[in-house]
């Protein structure tokens, strides 16, 4: 069995960061697993830019942005699989491996990093009726046939969600010479970055359609035509508002999910909210030594998040095979109040915080001029203006050391602005 | 005249109020001093970059992609994108590799987003 001090599941964003984070932490015996070609992940695909505006003070690319940890990794001489899929791991650690020049490996980390990421939903998790033609694509799909199999996918497109994936790639058909007709979202909100509505949807004049689904899909061997409906405030279409668009293409971006099969079978537990592992500050799991983040812990629209947050795991994981990683001590617990969807971590064991601490979290709804309220038990620690919060967009607060010697239940909720 | 956008500089996408009174623009609801500066270029000279792909013979992928490297006006996107369709490359490319100079004048380069 091949051992390593730290082996990291998935080379995207996430799994770069941490792999380099751990080696700058003293971890020498490193492994990345990745299953596609190339490092670099999705970023690879996202060929607009807008990335590392934190991290790097300037708007690169995804494959820039890729670029520069592939660089660093290689620089470093850390080890890396391609073309390699992980079929199991379970919670003594040990991962089963396979590819094609080295068949099936058995591997064992002294810590692992689950850095998988997340894929998208499908037609069928949403429940689209109508034919089965050619023409339905996720729209990260599509975004890879175009932008780096150099396939056009089609010539007339209406596209589903207004996720920050379907904006973008109502921008890039366009640009690529193809009409899209509309975005229809089934919420009254978009899920994307307002940015992106500016510049990709505005910019083109592409009508956003809000409370708007897909409620049938028609064509024999390829997409004829969608048909369009306006939704009630439970989402149910409304009959007579429903509106034929004809077209060859319907993209898809209706949400994506942490991809956590490997997590479930190592017997890792699950946050029903965020479909990630629940973790603690040090991004471990339930189970020790196991450390998660990314977008399989919670789908971040940041790239710049996802590096912080695996820098962090990184930096852990290599504490945690130094035996410098406290288990003992004061236990704070998170939990999302009103307004407030998720938070992650989880919970925090104080002794672990070195000087502070980012806290990530989406609001529930689309809110103006409200405060985001943290208290631990009874006493208020913080409270935080907003302007605007809306689902698409992920809010993080820092923490010192000192904001929590409190004792109690970490809860973080929005309150109606105190003038 | 007052105007409300938002701004695209960087994903915080802050919600800007612009009056324009005279030549003289003020703008609120800026977190950092470059949204003051979309705020009076967009209602002025507005600007985008470009991000797209270029055809590569030889590489591991079919497409490499590019973008400007500095913002170029918005009204010479398309004619933009024609030029850059019309043009092909040969691996080994490096990221930051000059792909098209000077591109329709703007004194701004297409450049290489990757290795490839």
């Amino acid at each position: 069995m091949l051992k390593y001090d730290v082996v990291v599941i998935g080379g995207g964003p996430a799994g770069l960061a941490a792999a380099i984070e751990a080696k700058e932490n003293g971890v020498d015996s490193i492994l990345v697993i990745e299953r596609d070609r190339e490092l670099g992940g999705i970023l690879q695909q996202c060929i607009h830019n807008g990335f590392g505006l934190h991290i790097f003070k300037e708007e690169l690319t995804g494959p820039e942005y890729a670029q520069r940890f592939i660089h660093k990794l290689k620089d470093m001489n850390i080890e890396y699989k391609l073309d390699t899929m992980v079929l199991d791991v379970n919670e003594e650690k040990i991962i089963h491996v396979i590819n094609e020049k080295d068949g099936l490996m058995v591997l064992q980390g002294k810590a692992i990093v689950l850095a998988m990421g997340c894929r998208e939903r499908t037609r069928g998790a949403v429940n689209i009726g109508g034919t089965r033609p050619a023409g339905v694509f996720t729209a990260g799909t599509a975004q890879r046939f175009v932008n780096m199999e150099g396939y056009m996918v089609g010539k007339k497109v209406v596209i589903l969600g207004s996720g920050d994936i379907g904006l973008i790639m109502a921008r890039r058909l366009t640009l690529e010479g193809a009409e899209v007709l509309a975005v229809a979202e089934l919420m009254p909100y978009s899920g994307g970055l307002t940015r992106n509505i500016v510049q990709c949807l505005d910019d083109y004049n592409i009508p956003l359609l809000l409370s708007h689904t897909v409620i049938d899909i028609k064509g024999k061997d390829r997409v004829e035509e969608v048909v369009i409906a306006k939704v009630d405030e439970k989402r149910r279409p409304i009959p007579g508002t429903e509106k034929n668009f004809e077209c060859d293409t319907l993209l898809l971006s209706v949400g994506l999910i942490p991809e956590n099969e490997l997590s479930k079978n190592a017997g890792i537990k699950i946050d029903p909210i965020t479909s990630g592992p629940i973790v603690n500050e040090a991004m471990e799991t339930n189970i020790e030594g196991i450390f998660a983040c990314g977008n399989v812990v919670h789908v971040h629209d940041l790239v710049d998040f996802v590096t912080g947050e695996s820098k962090r795991a990184g930096k852990n994981a290599a504490k945690y095979i130094k035996n410098q990683l406290k288990k003992q001590g004061k236990i704070i617990d998170t939990n999302p109040g009103q307004g407030i969807r998720y938070i992650v971590p989880h919970e925090i064991r104080l002794e672990n915080i070195e000087e502070k601490l980012d806290l990530f979290m989406r609001v529930d709804g689309v809110y103006k001029n409200m405060d985001m309220v943290v208290s631990i038990g009874n006493k208020e620690i913080k409270r935080i203006k907003k302007k605007h919060l809306a689902p698409g967009e992920m809010e993080s607060i820092t923490l010192s050391k000192s904001d929590l010697s409190q004792d109690g239940v970490l809860t973080i909720s929005l309150k109606k602005e105190e003038l | 005249m007052k105007k409300e956008m938002i701004c695209i500089v960087c994903p915080m996408g802050c919600h800007l109020e612009v009056n324009k009174q005279g030549e003289e623009y003020t703008v609120e609801g800026n977190k950092c001093k470059r949204g003051q500066e979309y705020a009076v270029k967009e209602l002025t000279a507005p600007t985008r970059v470009v991000t797209t792909t270029v055809k590569i013979k030889n590489g591991n992928l079919n497409r490499l992609p590019v973008k400007t490297k500095e913002a170029i006006p918005k009204d010479k996107i398309f004619e933009c994108m024609k030029l850059i369709d019309s043009i092909e490359v040969t691996a080994p490319i490096h990221v930051g590799d000059v792909i098209i100079k000077d591109i329709l004048g703007t004194g701004v380069d297409l450049v290489a987003a990757r290795d490839m």
